[in-house]
């Protein structure tokens, strides 16, 4: 256990350790000095900070490029919420049976991918099939709302954990301890002999097999673990909206919306996710604020600006900012 | 005392096409042997039935002892193989250190022992000074001393060569075969290489066996080897000898 | 369920196949030979139904007729996309392209979006209710033409690959990369020409599509997806695979829409994509890797 705390720490130099520290300090104070407004953004900032992370797992580890991350969100998102009107059954158990459902379907989808040698862009259309083949299937689920939705009461406003139920401040706390669970959770996976095989799969699967790694379950490991992560975030939308229509949930621009962070901010990184989670969140927020002042507040031109970042990092930051930021920050530590 | 690597009656065929057919031959524990031939002879493709990239159409690969025989590649890294590719594949995105970790996590499941294990496989091989720099950024003489280096890392019984003189200068060749002959003498280590560059073939193997055709048309120690009238004949290499 | 409803749904289905497989025509030359995987397909189709309804709105002018400028438009936007977006990005990774086509697809629908607004749009034509009786069958006239004109882009394409210098040197480049820069072929050139091609056919069927749906900004990814599966149900590379793929998609669709829930029919698609992912990757016409 100690060996893994030591090794959480190795090679980051503690000017990156302070820096670090003081991100996360700021984002604990954030709520007491913003209000309801700003509140709401940064709630958005970090969900997208942890759906990107868990995605991250996937691709910047794995190299698995996945299209269709919302079925995961949604699958968990509609579990918590049914198991919670129909039966009572509180979130802080039924985020266990979000988990191992999303997990079962990111299991399917690898299985039948990995197995049958589905890779590259062709394993991407394949998420995307499956994610929107659910979603039209959930349109036409009844028993779950249809295309009606599924609506959870919205009460109380005292904050209360089992059942998730509170103040908008009580969200942003939990979404906040997800973050950084998941940031630690994902630096124990690089500093493993797991996180390893999945850079050298990603890297060149055909070495890494002669290496002895079995590519086929360290591949089915990523998607497990990737769909469960986003599961969670799944499970925290659907009580922080209160309303889950399958249109929304499972769609493409939803998938597309989940990976932009990681690929803006720093593609296989671990802060990566979250940098580009919040300058895209923020940014996209400054713009809409401009645009209403000026008047031109047009469905669309947030998208718009969207797909001008992801193309502008694409084409002149393909590693995403945060490397040359990191490097220009002097937090760069040995290897 | 049965050799460390058997091979009897391998043969493979592509849709009809016969690459390689009933190839035999022994590599005794602790020896190093050379696989030549011309272009096309099916060396690669022993080669790559040996290190399970594919299964062979007949015949039996026995290392150890164990039927290894159509095991996938990395079952065969884990039972004691380790081999480079012709076409040298490093993992761009990583540093030095970490590309032979990978390898030596295969002997060592703690990452901080690997990365120890790995540290003095670089040593050995003359990398250590550039162990945190990318893969990416090496030249072709370091990215082959990688490749090594990596398979190295994995603690194999048996180390697979596929030319990896190819694209040295001659000082370049000579220490690698430096480096070789001090794992084979030092730790025991026993290696079959596939070779056009007979200085390095000459300077290394114990005995070499010829393939033309998919077939061995000769086998046996270097000196008696070069002279054989079929070898002569088909093909022995560019350079000088 | 009488015969009849039965035949004329499938009737429809496969003319609506047609226009389906020009689409998917479009894809194949562009994924087949460039190997660019054009995740704004979809999108640009949509362009070409938007200048159809504006050019019918303002002049009037059949979409039919307006094929060839609005395919020519088309043309020269996939050449530039392809020239300054793609070309230079080549040794690139994989995804690194396919997220910057993800980027310009999300430009362009968001950019119709905040050009024509969400409601929906349409061409009007004066034979919209017209339909021509044979025997039991009843075809709307619409559908026949928009596939009668499918089949005429289609063929025009194929003349042009078996028949025109250019095209045999595109096919070359399909072929041998290496050897195609061998002999001299400024593959760069014909890469941007191709994708102009591949543009101008997805353009023609939009200005066809039009007449058979209301274009919002929004269906451009769908179909996307829907020319991703055709191509790849009828095989990679292979231009009579991508129509019998889109008549093989139009008619499932039109028959799953009868059978089972018609608002379903679209997990049809999806469904028989993961089958010929899985089972028989290189569809049906297409070669095996």
């Amino acid at each position: 256990m100690s060996r893994m705390l030591r090794r959480l720490g190795e090679g980051v130099s503690p000017r990156a350790m302070i820096a670090l520290g003081l991100v996360l300090a700021a984002l604990i104070v954030a709520p007491l000095v913003s209000n309801g407004y700003v509140l709401s953004v940064l709630i958005i900032a970090l969900y997208y900070a942890y759906a990107g992370q868990a995605w991250n797992v996937m691709m910047g580890f794995a190299g698995q490029l996945s299209l269709g991350h919302s079925l995961y969100v949604g699958v968990a998102a509609y579990t918590a919420a049914i198991l919670f009107v129909r039966w009572n059954v509180p979130p802080i158990i039924g985020m266990f049976a979000a988990i191992v459902i999303a997990m079962v379907f990111g299991a399917v989808i690898g299985f039948l991918a990995f197995r049958f040698s589905v890779s590259g862009v062709y394993f991407s259309l394949l998420t995307i099939a499956f994610a929107e083949f659910t979603r039209i299937g959930f349109d036409h689920f009844t028993w779950a709302g249809g295309s009606g939705g599924f609506f959870l009461k919205v009460e109380g406003r005292t904050a209360d954990l089992i059942t998730l139920r509170g103040p908008p401040i009580m969200f942003y706390y939990v979404m906040l301890a997800l973050t950084a669970l998941a940031f630690v959770f994902c630096r124990m996976l690089t500093q493993s002999r797991v996180g390893y095989y999945w850079f050298a799969i990603r890297e060149d699967q055909e070495a890494a097999q002669a290496l002895g790694i079995n590519v086929f379950r360290y591949k089915m490991l990523a998607v497990i673990v990737s769909s469960g992560m986003t599961a969670l975030a799944g499970v925290f939308f659907a009580f922080y909206y209160n309303n889950l229509f399958p249109e929304q949930i499972f769609s493409m621009a939803r998938s597309i919306e989940l990976i932009l962070g990681p690929i803006i901010g720093g593609l296989g990184t671990l802060f990566g996710p979250i940098l580009g989670a919040f300058v895209l969140t923020l940014l996209a927020d400054l713009v809409t604020e401009v645009l209403v002042l000026t008047g031109y507040d047009i469905p669309g031109v947030k998208q718009v600006f969207y797909g001008l970042c992801l193309a502008v990092v694409v084409i002149w930051l393909p590693l995403g900012i945060w490397p040359p930021l990191k490097r220009r920050l002097g937090l760069e530590g040995r290897s | 005392m049965n050799a460390l690597l058997e091979v009897r009656g391998l043969s493979k065929s592509f849709r009809g096409l016969k690459a390689v057919s009933q190839v035999s031959f022994d590599v005794p524990q602790g020896e190093i042997i050379a696989l030549i031939g011309p272009n096309g002879a099916g060396k690669t493709t022993c080669f790559n039935m040996i290190a399970g990239a594919f299964p062979p159409s007949e015949g039996t690969i026995r290392l150890g002892g164990r039927d290894i025989t159509g095991l996938r590649a990395d079952q065969i890294c884990r039972a004691g193989i380790g081999r480079t590719f012709q076409i040298v594949k490093p993992f761009a995105g990583l540093t030095v250190h970490e590309n032979v970790t990978v390898g030596a996590l295969n002997a060592f499941a703690d990452l901080g022992d690997a990365k120890a294990k790995a540290a003095e496989v670089l040593q050995l091989l003359g990398l250590w000074q550039k162990r945190d720099q990318p893969a990416a950024s090496l030249t072709l003489p370091d990215r082959k001393r990688l490749e090594v280096a990596r398979a190295l890392g994995t603690g194999p019984q048996l180390l697979l060569l596929d030319e990896v003189m190819a694209g040295l200068r001659p000082t370049e060749t000579d220490q690698m075969v430096a480096v070789f002959r001090q794992l084979n003498e030092q730790t025991g280590l026993t290696i079959l290489l596939i070779e056009h560059v007979m200085r390095a073939v000459m300077a290394l193997a114990r005995r070499i066996v010829v393939l033309h055709h998919g077939e061995t048309i000769a086998a046996g120690e270097p000196e008696a080897v070069v002279r054989d009238p079929a070898v002569l004949e088909c093909y022995l290499g560019a350079e000088a000898l | 369920m009488p015969a009849e409803l039965i035949f004329n749904v499938a009737v429809g289905g496969v003319l609506t196949g047609l226009v389906y497989g020009l689409m998917a025509l479009g894809l194949s030359v562009i994924f087949g030979v460039v190997r660019v995987v054009n995740f704004a397909h979809g999108e640009m189709m949509t362009l070409g139904m938007y200048a159809a309804v504006v050019l019918f709105g303002s002049l009037g002018l059949d979409p039919l007729l307006m094929l060839v400028p609005v395919a020519a438009a088309l043309f020269v936007i996939g050449y530039i996309l392809q020239s300054t977006l793609i070309n230079p990005f080549v040794n690139r990774p994989e995804h690194s392209q396919f997220m910057l086509l993800v980027a310009v697809a999300m430009i362009m629908v968001n950019g119709l979006l905040m050009i024509f607004g969400p409601n929906a749009r349409n061409t009007l034509v004066s034979y919209a209710l017209d339909s021509y009786q044979v025997g039991p069958l009843i075809i709307d006239a619409v559908r026949l033409y928009a596939a009668v004109a499918a089949m005429a882009v289609a063929l025009a394409l194929f003349a042009f690959f078996k028949l025109t210098p250019t095209g045999k040197a595109i096919r070359a480049c399909a072929d041998n990369y290496l050897g195609a820069q061998v002999v001299g072929l400024n593959v760069k050139r014909l890469y941007a020409f191709t994708f102009g091609v591949g543009a101008a056919c997805v353009g023609a069927a939009g200005c066809i599509m039009v007449l058979l749906i209301d274009v919002t900004p929004q269906i451009g990814p769908a179909y996307t997806l829907l020319a991703f599966v055709i191509v790849i149900v009828g095989g990679l590379g292979s231009m009579p695979g991508a129509l019998l793929g889109g008549i093989l998609i139009g008619l499932s669709e039109a028959m799953a829409g009868l059978f089972f829930v018609p608002s379903a029919k679209g997990m049809f698609a999806f469904a028989i994509l993961v089958l010929v992912l899985l089972l028989r990757p290189q569809g049906l016409l297409g070669k095996k890797a």
